[in-house]
């Protein structure tokens, strides 16, 4: 039996210790903001926090989530919205959307560690989230539109 | 199509079908509209108190159902129609409410490729809103006893000034709906000063969820009972199951069963590829529950196919005479007087879609029907494939459209969603199919691949005195039909035989090339290929001419006019040549105005850094880019900059299409870095992002600038027009930075990375 935190909720998974953390949250938690994009650690779709660190959740087995707290973009903030998602509307960064949860994540994930990250910081930073869509530039100015909020 | 029609379809379609209704989705349903007066094909607009119009609806609280009958897929198009409905209505877009309509031939054409969806239903959408609007007037009219002439609208209400009365649209709803339905010749649209949203936009109606993670896609689907699958197909395309052995996959915890479904019967056109399913209780099981399974193929055909054996056969075939497809003059003879001669081949490889939402599909087989809920850009033709493939009437197949995690052409193609169905049916549940990334690269419908051959004999000042290009590529149409090798009109005319120059001899050829992939379109289709051997050709020939690129591109395109097609077979996407003539002065104007707004000539370049340029007109609207690039010694290529202008006619929503360009800009960075499909023994090498990279946030322009030529012509396309011009004018940068041509994409040949 493995015991984790989902969005601050006490869970416990009795199946497959290898199944990675992505379908958990999607197939049985029914938490479907996190995506699923290559399932090997290239795209950036299904990126989550665990332990407040950036983590792609297609790769990481249920058997390493044991014991920590994750984040999805569900749990993201308690009260509206957080500062990147503030931002991700303000510049209408969107296309179809579908990289996008995994983008917002990567981009907390960034502010938190580090408030003022410079353009290469945040190249840096963002290189494992694709998006097919080609919002990068919006990326990058919501980016620095939400560090201005967040300082 | 008729747009208006003020009867509810209720009563006609009143069946056996509601039995899908106990799937609540999220996607359109409301719980609380599900009583046993409504139909799973009941709109909220068919509901509404007052529906005018099968796209727009009105309550008494004064909420405005407007149905959006085109697929999301980045687009804003499920906003940007709507828009143009609450426009004419005159109504407050914060009431306004967005219903996704299921696949249903009332709707006229669904299909949302080609980048039509505005071209084609601008009008039916401003006729739908002036309708409603009409209506609501006639009622105020008569509650207050004045003429209607008099009265007219604000804001969600009309207004009768000389007795200074108003009424809000709610409370109008009801005796509006009592009204005949006016003729369109009766409706008066409103005139373009008092348009609200048309030309300024909003942004996507579903901005919110997507930023919340909320937004339902095809990937999040779900219903009550539900199973999912994953397929095993044959490796090579029309190949078959030999044998298998299931026993593993069956260990696998999960795993409830396994599935074969039948090869397809050539064309593939859009039907399952065949192969093996695994049934699981979650979709990591199904994953693993099919690595385990031991199947032996029988290859079929395409067994021999080898991708670059195949290149060089095009490229033969390129140098032979083809089909002439378009001729002024007599080009050999002008190269047979000899001169500067030049003489190109251009190559384009297999391009895959890579949608970030790989294709996914869930549908429920249940008492003779079916109901489907997938990520299409084509839902009707998913009822079509459907129906045939389990034999049901296309009646009895509900589609549900969910918001699609990028199209790109991909999901035009409904075979994902058929096995689904087919797979429901087997299993006497609701399946979900859910294809991996190395599905999704693996058996893709690839962009053709595609050669040119390019000549040119230069005359006085470097002009052309006449002009040769062959292209070669396995045609779209094969997909369709076993034996169809040459292009076909539709594809020809991307970039090719609407050749915008203005030369005196011309003969424009296509050659045969048998396809053993299935081909399809990805965004912008042959425009790619065609542009990429045009543009960079014209920058090589200005390059040989010692002429300025810009000044030598005018001169080329010549003066203002519209081009002659007689003797071609030249479909112009479809539009008329009347509505839509080919206008070169608009092509010269964006070539003039990226010039000026790229400050062309005036900025100094530093080693390894230069600019190119290119202009095209694809989907009827010209585009003109500039790219700049920085390579280092190491031939690491960045693009700081790139500016485009486009002259697409009457933009609805220009935010959206800043967006559009900006995207097309670096979806065209990953053809010219990456893209690359390749074969051998018939199976595609390629799986996933390691050896299908697509442009990552450094590969991409750090700046896109946008501008949009101010113009009242008739609306034209903008989700695919920015590609074409931005590929070739990135591969004349490279040779402006480098002195490299990239003549075959993509450009890791020449060492670029
Ligand atoms: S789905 Fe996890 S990185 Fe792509
Ligand atoms: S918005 Fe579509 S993949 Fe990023």
């Amino acid at each position: 039996m493995i015991q984790l935190k989902v969005n601050g909720a006490d869970q416990s998974f009795s199946g497959a210790p290898e199944m990675p953390l992505l379908w958990y949250l999607r197939d049985v938690l029914n938490l479907t903001g996190s995506k699923f994009g290559c399932g090997i650690g290239l795209c950036g779709a299904c990126t989550v926090h665990v332990n407040g660190q950036a983590t792609r959740s297609c790769v990481t087995a249920m058997s390493d989530a044991a014991g920590k707290e994750i984040t999805t973009v569900e749990g993201l903030e308690k009260n509206g919205l957080h500062p990147v998602q503030k931002a991700w509307m303000q510049i209408n960064v969107p296309q179809c959307g579908y990289c996008q949860v995994g983008q917002m994540m990567q981009a907390a994930a960034l502010l938190n560690s580090n408030k003022k990250p410079t353009d290469q910081q945040i190249e840096d930073a963002m290189a494992g989230n694709i998006c097919r869509c080609g919002t990068y530039q919006r990326i990058r100015a919501a980016i620095k539109s939400a560090a201005g909020e967040m300082a | 199509m008729s747009p208006i029609e003020n009867v509810s379809r209720r009563n006609f379609l009143r069946g056996g079908v509601f039995a899908a209704g106990a799937f609540v989705l999220g996607v359109r349903f409301h719980p609380g509209l599900l009583t046993v007066d409504t139909l799973p094909q009941d709109t909220h607009v068919d509901l509404a108190k007052f529906h005018p119009s099968i796209f727009v609806g009105m309550n008494p609280d004064g909420t405005v159902w407007i149905v959006a009958h085109r697929s999301e897929m980045g687009t804003t198009i499920r906003t940007s129609l709507p828009l143009v409905v609450a426009d004419e209505l005159d109504a407050d877009w914060k009431r306004v409410k967005i219903e996704q309509a299921i696949g249903d031939k009332r709707y006229g054409d669904q299909n949302t490729d080609g980048s039509h969806s505005i071209r084609s239903f601008y009008d039916a959408m401003r006729v739908a809103g002036a309708t409603a609007r009409f209506m609501l007037i006639q009622a105020a009219a008569q509650q207050w006893n004045v003429p209607a002439a008099e009265c007219e609208t604000d804001l969600h209400v009309v207004i009768h000034r000389s007795t200074n009365q108003r009424a809000g649209y709610g409370e109008l709803a009801g005796a509006a709906a009592k009204l005949p339905v006016p003729a369109k010749e009766q409706l008066k649209l409103k005139p373009k000063s008092a348009w609200r949203y048309v030309g300024k936009g909003e942004v996507s109606y579903d901005l919110a969820e997507l930023v919340t993670g909320k937004a339902i896609y095809g990937m999040d689907a779900r219903v009550e009972g539900m199973v999912y699958a994953s397929v095993e197909r044959p490796p090579v395309i029309g190949g078959k199951v030999k044998s298998y052995d299931d026993q593993d996959a069956l260990k696998v915890a999960g795993v409830l069963q396994t599935i074969p479904i039948d090869p397809f019967q050539p064309p593939p056109a859009f039907q399952p590829l065949g192969g093996i399913a695994v049934i699981a209780d979650n979709t990591w099981a199904a994953f693993q529950g099919r690595k385990k399974l031991n199947i032996s193929w029988d290859n079929g055909p395409n067994a021999t196919y080898d991708s670059g054996t195949y290149k060089n056969e095009l490229r033969e075939t390129s140098h032979k005479p083809c089909k002439v497809v378009r001729n002024i003059g007599d080009a050999d003879a002008a190269f047979a007087k000899g001169g500067k001669i030049y003489e190109a081949d251009y190559y384009v490889p297999l391009l895959a879609h890579a949608t970030m939402e790989p294709m996914v599909a869930l549908a429920e087989f249940k008492d003779g029907k079916v109901t489907a809920w997938a990520p299409t850009q084509n839902p009707q033709a998913a009822q079509d494939i459907i129906a045939k493939e389990l034999g049901i009437a296309k009646e009895d197949v509900i589609c549900h459209v969910t918001l699609l995690g990028g199209g790109f052409g991909r999901k035009s193609k409904p075979d994902y969603v058929a096995e689904a169905a087919v797979l429901s049916k087997k299993v006497g549940r609701p399946v979900k199919v859910v294809w991996t990334r190395e599905d999704d690269i693996k058996f893709d419908y690839y962009n053709a691949v595609a050669s040119m051959y390019m000549k040119a004999a230069l005359g006085a000042n470097g002009k052309p005195t006449a002009w040769l290009q062959r292209s070669v590529f396995p045609p779209i149409t094969s997909t369709f039909d076993v034996n169809a090798v040459y292009g076909d009109p539709g594809h020809l005319q991307q970039g090719w035989t609407d050749i915008a120059y203005d030369l005196p001899n011309l003969r424009i050829e296509n050659g045969p090339a048998k396809a053993h992939v299935r081909i399809g379109w990805l965004r912008s289709v042959a425009n790619i290929y065609h542009g990429f051997a045009v543009q960079c050709f014209t920058d090589e020939l200005a390059i040989a001419a010692g002429r300025d690129q810009v000044d030598y591109l005018l001169d080329l395109i010549g003066k203002p006019r519209s081009i002659d097609f007689t003797g071609v077979d030249y479909p112009n996407y479809g539009a008329s040549l009347q509505t839509y003539p080919w206008e070169t002065g608009r092509l010269r104007h964006v070539t003039e105005m990226v010039a000026e707004k790229s400050g062309w000539g005036k900025r100094k370049h530093s080693k390894g850094s230069g600019v190119g340029i290119a202009a095209h007109r694809s989907f009827l609207t010209y585009v003109a880019t500039v790219v700049e690039v920085e390579v280092n010694d190491q031939g690491e290529v960045r693009i700081p900059r790139v500016d485009t202008v486009l002259d697409a006619g009457l933009v609805v929503n220009p935010e959206a299409t800043r967006a559009q360009f900006e995207g097309a800009a670096v979806f065209g960075a990953s053809i010219v870095r990456s893209g690359e499909i390749t074969a051998t023994k018939g199976a595609v090498n390629q799986s996933n992002f390691q050896d299908y990279p697509v442009a990552r946030i450094g590969d991409a322009p750090l700046q896109t600038n946008v501008y949009i030529v101010e113009s009242d012509a008739p609306p034209a396309g903008v989700g695919e027009p920015g590609v074409p011009p931005f590929v070739a004018a990135f591969c004349n940068a490279v040779f402006a930075a480098t002195g490299k041509r990239v003549r075959d994409l993509p450009f890791t040949s020449l060492g670029f990375s």
